[in-house]
């Protein structure tokens, strides 16, 4: 078995990275990008750059096709074009939607020369801008995997449940265009993706198999981005759900921007819709993304990680695990003014 | 865009002008039919699609039956998981063929031709304007909550209370400088409109968008 796995193993950066935000995951969980950077920079003494002149890859354009390839290419360049400015080598996109473009891409310009020639011809012709390519290109997830146990060291809190002593059991979910495009960029490829596996381990939980643990949350770009397509959206998380609902896992992790907005507000909207929920109790089973669940194991403030913007309340999750936080902080402007709590859920209690 | 006559008559056939996308020798080496992709498919669980038969068409290279998929709602399904270039035992990419069809869909306009496709339009004046615009895809200024109800209430506080919360997060909300939610600077708009403009991707929206 260690040979197969052997074969699985991908390189990831040591140091010196560049950082690309993610149009999604800066809408919906601000706060996770935020921890990254505070993870690297001051847990594990990281340079990592984050340049305000970068800009969308265009991946949800291309997935929806609204925006041609050879303008992705080219939009792609220039974010290279900032990397290469700045003396850096490592390209760590945030989004996996992200990073599967830059594997399309780098792909097709190591197959034919020609192209990555043409993208070149195009920036120079749009920016007068020069680009190398990137030497390695991780997403942000494969950054915190690689220092998983290093961190582990610094942790305040382990993935227990401190009333059992057990470890928690947690639901990993891989956004599909992490290793399912190019399986080998992936850490453990597509079938056995160990990238968030490989955290929950070293930080004392379990990980849950289900059957559709590697079904799409559903996503689908136009099938969400069209609100009367939506149905097929909700659907797929409403599949994964009922997969992983006798499991009775503590909560979801996602390494995916999409992904953890979907499997939080889809399950808010099926409580709506037909008064269900996927824990025993009613209140949902808490989505974090991975920076949020390291943050919160390593003692970070859970209201500036931002889980209060998160449709499933993540209180219960904090309890099991001994993590103190304070109720009045929750709902506060960052002047420390109070404001007034969010509408409650018709079903799903908070 | 070309007119559909000039494309034709440049192009020759509709197969030729799928086979001459870049991606074409990626996406669809050798389908032997076994299905695979189609039992694995997301879309193919939700609506009455079959990326079996798609690739089976397009090998095939029959004239009338592409023409027929490209008019069709068909091609409009696929939600790009590319959950099939996983599972595929020839290294097929179903999806892919589906970005090649869609991109040909639209060039020649046979995407106005059903209720499905005809929602590019939508995504364009979406999606694309704001990209254009703003610099991002996707920007809390455009979930609107009448138009997300399944973003709950907690995105509607959040939304209300933006300007004000979202330091809290490390956001710097419509700023200048780096972090998460900038306002992008003249510079870096006025470069990536120029290579919209230079690469077909402006021309392209143009001609999707309602205006």
């Amino acid at each position: 078995m260690n040979r197969y796995w052997n074969e699985y193993q991908k390189v990831i950066a040591d140091n010196h990275f560049f950082y690309e935000r993610s149009c999604i995951r800066q809408t919906f969980f601000p706060g996770s990008e935020a921890a990254f950077l505070r993870i690297l920079r001051e847990e594990l003494d990281k340079d990592i750059f984050d340049d305000f002149r970068q800009h969308t890859c265009t991946g949800i354009g291309y997935h929806s096709d609204i925006v041609p390839l050879e303008t992705t290419m080219t939009v792609v360049a220039r974010l290279f074009s900032l990397m290469t400015e700045h003396g850096y080598k490592n390209y760590v996109p945030s989004c996996v939607t992200s990073f599967g473009v830059f594997t399309e891409i780098t792909h097709m310009w190591n197959e034919k020369p020609e192209l990555l020639e043409k993208a070149r011809e195009n920036l120079w012709k749009a920016c007068k801008r020069e680009f190398e390519l990137p030497e390695n290109i991780a997403h942000a997830s494969d950054i915190i995997y690689k220092f998983r146990n290093e961190l582990a060291k610094k942790m305040k809190y382990r993935l227990v449940n401190r009333f059992t002593g057990k470890p928690l059991r947690v639901v990993e979910h891989i956004g599909c265009h992490y290793a399912k495009i190019f399986p080998d960029k992936g850490v453990g490829k597509a079938e056995f993706p160990y990238v968030l596996a490989g955290m929950i381990e070293s930080w004392g939980g379990e990980v849950v198999d289900y059957p559709e643990r590697r079904h799409c949350c559903g996503f689908g770009f136009r099938q969400y981005l069209i609100q009367e397509n939506r149905g097929y959206s909700i659907s797929n998380t409403k599949k994964k759900l009922e997969s992983m609902e006798p499991y009775e896992p503590d909560f979801i992790v996602s390494n995916c921007p999409g992904c953890s907005m979907f499997l939080d507000r889809w399950q808010y909207t099926i409580s709506e819709m037909e008064h269900k929920t996927y824990d025993r109790d009613g209140y949902g089973i808490p989505v974090l993304t991975y920076e949020e669940m390291a943050g919160l194991l390593l003692g970070y403030d859970p209201w500036e990680l931002g889980l209060q913007i998160h449709q499933i309340q993540a209180e219960r999750l904090m309890d099991k695990i001994g993590i103190p936080y304070n109720s009045k902080e929750k709902y506060r402007a960052a002047s420390g003014k109070i404001l007034r709590n969010p509408e409650k859920p018709a079903n799903l209690l908070t | 865009m070309l007119s559909l006559d000039s494309k034709i008559i440049l192009m020759g056939y509709l197969v030729d002008f799928i086979r001459q996308d870049i991606r074409y020798k990626d996406a669809l080496k050798a389908c032997m039919n076994c299905g695979i992709c189609t039992a694995i498919c997301p879309a193919a669980e939700f609506f009455d699609y079959d990326p079996r038969r798609i690739c089976d068409t397009v090998q095939r290279g029959d004239e009338e039956s592409i023409e027929r998929l490209l008019r069709s709602e068909t091609i409009w399904e696929c939600g790009q998981c590319l959950s099939c270039k996983t599972r595929c035992p020839r290294g097929n990419v179903p999806g892919m063929v589906i970005s090649i069809l869609r991109t040909v869909s639209q060039e020649i306009g046979y995407y106005k031709d059903n209720s499905l496709g005809q929602q590019q339009t939508e995504i364009a004046d979406g999606i694309g304007s704001n990209i254009l615009n703003t610099g991002y895809c996707v920007h809390p200024d455009i979930v609107l909550p009448s138009k997300h109800p399944e973003q709950g209430p907690v995105w509607e506080w959040y939304r209300n209370n933006i300007e004000e919360v979202a330091p809290r997060f490390g956001a710097n909300y419509h700023g200048d400088g780096p972090g998460a939610l900038r306002k992008i600077d003249k510079k870096t708009m006025d470069e990536l409109r120029s290579i919209f403009e230079v690469t077909g991707g402006k021309a392209f929206l143009d001609g999707l968008t309602s205006d």
